[in-house]
């Protein structure tokens, strides 16, 4: 057949190559400032919009969405013209997908460093932002699939199943976890409550990790390191095997964000089983993608290229490992809540993600730029103080959570907490933190280097917009030969591909999500449970704008060291009103549960004013700014309205008179200060927040004295 | 106490099959595509496993 001439778009690789370098160094310096706070948090710098509470989710936005997206489109970009044999479909998507996402990043600088924040982590972006993840993510799509309608390759290579798959699960994941009710342009509600939101919030951060960081990644692994290494994929067979096991068991394992909360066990225990089955399809895919340099060790030792690719997928097979075992209940028990879990994702983070970014970026900046790297040594050394830099910052953290649980869990001969006050067993690993910081920055250091070598190779070379190919149209499809196996015949259909890509991650969703929602109904009410007067609501929200779940949990599991410390273990019936639910996945500070009513007003006004005037020693920062500001109140009729279309039962006309019993308590608080010689304007925020703190937890202990009073 | 987080999906009728259901939904699966593929002749994987390769030369025609 009659070959034709076609062009490969290598710009939109490019301007994808420039966001991801760009913002892998921002979203790093952003990660570095975090970490530098955890050891002194002046870093702060004493503004609101540095603190850690809104940084931390900056930073996590930053790095996933912005260095590791970019990074996969520029990587997919690439790598389906070539494997297809065609040009991307229309460059007018093409251009609205790159500056589509880069507007995405943009409004998430904009708004989280603000608090502006739905509250739920990995997915803090609010409402408007969210629609329009989902518009460009479809932009995106329909240009892959109508690339991969008009190929001219029969056969659809193995990487471009992972990013089928990852298409259409992200856009599920997304779509049903971002359900929310906006109150405002910048303030929205989660759809779901208390346990059903955690199941729902897990399901999609898990598997975030899974069709984010892990699939599209593996996709690129399996045409890059053959690119790289100019040998074939060690395994094809078992690159199948690979791709429906990894797909189809990482749907169901989210629950083990979850272990010893108040989920329901069989939601638990299906978590763990299939977290731990995962280790299969991972370590496969991992040997694959290792074996098949096999015979080729001599040019990993020259090529930097491959150097990277060696340690990021090594480090692939060590955290796929970690995390299975980090989802058996008793190692979770220990692991949970501490830097253990820190250093899990960043040995994913910094090594699969970011070493496998950057040796894509070495491979394909000399081919775009028809040049030679500028210089391999940099290169070689970006690679050994990426390596420690990794090093550096993991093994502190694992030192730091091993250390910490264990002095969380420690008793004494008497049967008494060992070390009663948290702020001990913070203290105590400080110096992990500043070990932290400091592998931090000479990973940074690496990526600079990184910076300085790329530009230098694209300025002592030229960039080829367009690059000319040839290949045949494809010929009319003939029928399947007899004895073809149904899957080869998939493997040539994209459509089919993508339903049953979709059938087996919506299995899982379903079976899992479904029941949850039952739970609505069968989560055994706790008559003493109420919804949150307007003040402790206004004050929630301050407490989600804040971004105190970073470092505070809201969720004491039932061991006999966790009662001991904080009081009563949470039950599921306390969180039903709850939109967003706020159990936080790492503490840093201390549980907050129980914390209503542990301490007076005025600890808290002097606490949250100053921190280490109250816990000498602390790193938890001050927050000046809650006393200055006024509360706003012009939004809370319209949040009990909305909290009312979510189920919360407050009365009818309700959000008419809300005012009224807000200023009611908030002079109440007042009062209560200016008891301890404290004078303070009821409507400023502060007031609001110590409302919401007070009452926290607190429900179940009504109950309490009133049962002990009816005994008498 | 212990009945606020114990058993509160009892009531949803043979939830304790669900995870069994999933467990076979997979198992079959996995089994059926690890047949296909060890049937499969080895020199289709072969010229697959070629596709990056040679991007100049469609194998497909």
């Amino acid at each position: 057949m009659e070959k034709e001439i076609f062009r490969y778009d290598n710009s939109i690789v490019r301007k994808f190559a420039y966001a991801t370098m760009a913002f892998g160094i921002i979203g790093m310096l952003v990660g570095l400032t975090a970490a530098l706070q955890m050891v002194d948090p002046m870093f702060n710098f004493l503004t609101s919009w540095l603190t850690f509470g809104r940084i931390r989710p900056l930073h996590t936005n930053a790095v996933i969405f912005a260095f590791v997206g970019n990074g996969i489109f520029m990587g997919v970009y690439y790598s389906l013209q070539r494997l297809l044999k065609t040009r991307m479909w229309s460059d007018l998507l093409s251009n609205i997908n790159f500056w589509g996402w880069q507007l995405i990043i943009l409004s998430a600088v904009a708004t989280l460093p603000f608090g502006i924040t739905t509250g739920k982590e990995y997915a803090e972006l609010e409402w408007f932002i969210d629609i329009a993840i989902a518009l460009i993510w479809v932009v995106f799509g329909l240009n892959m699939f109508m690339t991969i309608l008009n190929r001219r390759e029969r056969h659809l290579y193995v990487a471009i199943w992972f990013y089928i798959a990852t298409f259409v699960t992200v856009a599920m994941l997304h779509i049903v976890n971002s359900f929310e009710l906006p109150v405002s342009l910048f303030k929205s509600y989660s759809w779901y409550a208390g346990v059903q939101d955690a199941l729902v919030q897990w399901w999609y951060g898990h598997n975030a990790v899974a069709f984010f960081l892990t699939t599209p990644y593996l996709g690129l692994m399996y045409y890059f390191i053959p690119k790289a290494s100019n040998r074939p994929v060690y395994s094809y067979r078992l690159s199948i095997v690979h791709f429906w096991a990894l797909i189809f068991i990482y749907i169901w394992a989210g629950p083990h964000h979850l272990l010893y909360s108040s989920l329901p066990d069989w939601a638990q225990n299906l978590g763990v089983v299939f977290s731990f089955m995962l280790i299969a399809p991972s370590w496969g895919g991992m040997l694959n993608g290792l074996l098949t340099l096999r015979g080729a060790w001599d040019r990993v030792r020259e090529s930097a290229v491959l150097k990277f690719m060696v340690v990021a997928v090594t480090a692939y097979g060590m955290s796929t490992f970690e995390g299975p075992m980090l989802s058996l209940k008793n190692v979770n028990a220990i692991s949970h809540f501490t830097d253990w879990t820190v250093a899990h994702v960043h040995i994913g983070g910094l090594g699969w993600n970011g070493f496998m970014t950057f040796g894509i970026l070495y491979f394909l900046v000399p081919k775009l730029w028809r040049t030679k790297l500028y210089s391999d040594k940099l290169a070689n050394f970006h690679f050994w103080i990426g390596t420690l830099g990794i090093l550096f910052y993991a093994l502190p953290m694992y030192w730091a959570g091993f250390t910490q649980s264990l002095m969380w869990k420690e008793f004494t001969q008497e049967g008494f907490l060992a070390y009663p006050n948290f702020l001990e067993t913070v203290t105590q690993i400080k110096p992990m933190y500043a070990a932290r910081a400091f592998g931090g920055f000479i990973y940074i250091i690496g990526v600079v280097a990184m910076l300085y070598n790329l530009i230098m190779t694209m300025k002592q070379g030229e960039f080829q917009k367009e690059e000319e190919a040839s290949a045949a149209p494809l010929a009319k499809e003939e029928p399947a030969h007899a004895g073809e196996g149904w899957h080869r015949v998939i493997e040539r259909r994209p459509v089919q591909m993508l339903v049953f890509s979709l059938v087996a991650v919506a299995i899982g969703g379903i079976i899992e999500i479904v029941p949850t929602m039952l739970i609505e109904s069968n989560v055994p009410t706790i008559a003493s449970v109420k919804p949150y007067t307007p003040l402790e609501l206004e004050g929630r929200d301050i407490y989600i704008r804040e971004g105190c779940y970073n470092c505070h949990s809201q969720m004491i599991r039932p061991f006999r060291s966790e009662t001991e410390r904080y009081g009563e273990y949470s039950k599921a019936g306390e969180f039903v009103y709850d939109h967003p639910f706020q159990w936080g996945s790492k503490r840093t500070g201390p549980d907050l549960h129980r914390v209503g009513g542990k301490y007076p007003d005025s600890w808290h006004y002097n606490h949250m004013w100053d921190p280490s005037a109250m816990s000498p020693g602390t790193i938890m920062p001050s927050y000046p700014w809650l006393f200055e500001n006024a509360l706003n109140t012009d939004l809370t009729a319209k949040k009990i309205s909305a909290m009312k279309t979510l189920g919360v039962p407050y009365d009818e006309g309700y959000e008419e008179i809300a005012l009224n019993d807000l200023n009611a308590q908030a002079e109440q608080i007042a009062a209560n200060l200016k008891k301890d010689n404290i004078e303070v304007v009821p409507q400023t925020e502060i007031v609001a927040l110590i409302a919401y703190l007070q009452r926290l937890g607190t429900d179940i202990k009504v109950k309490d004295s009133q049962a002990a009073m009816v005994n008498q | 106490m212990l009945k606020f987080i114990k058993h509160h999906l009892d009531t949803i009728a043979g939830i304790e099959v669900f995870p069994i259901i999933s467990f076979i939904i997979f198992f079959t699966f996995f089994l059926v595509v690890a047949a296909y593929v060890f049937k499969q002749r080895r020199e289709y994987f072969d010229q697959m496993g070629l596709m990056p390769l040679d991007e100049n030369q469609p194998s497909n025609q």
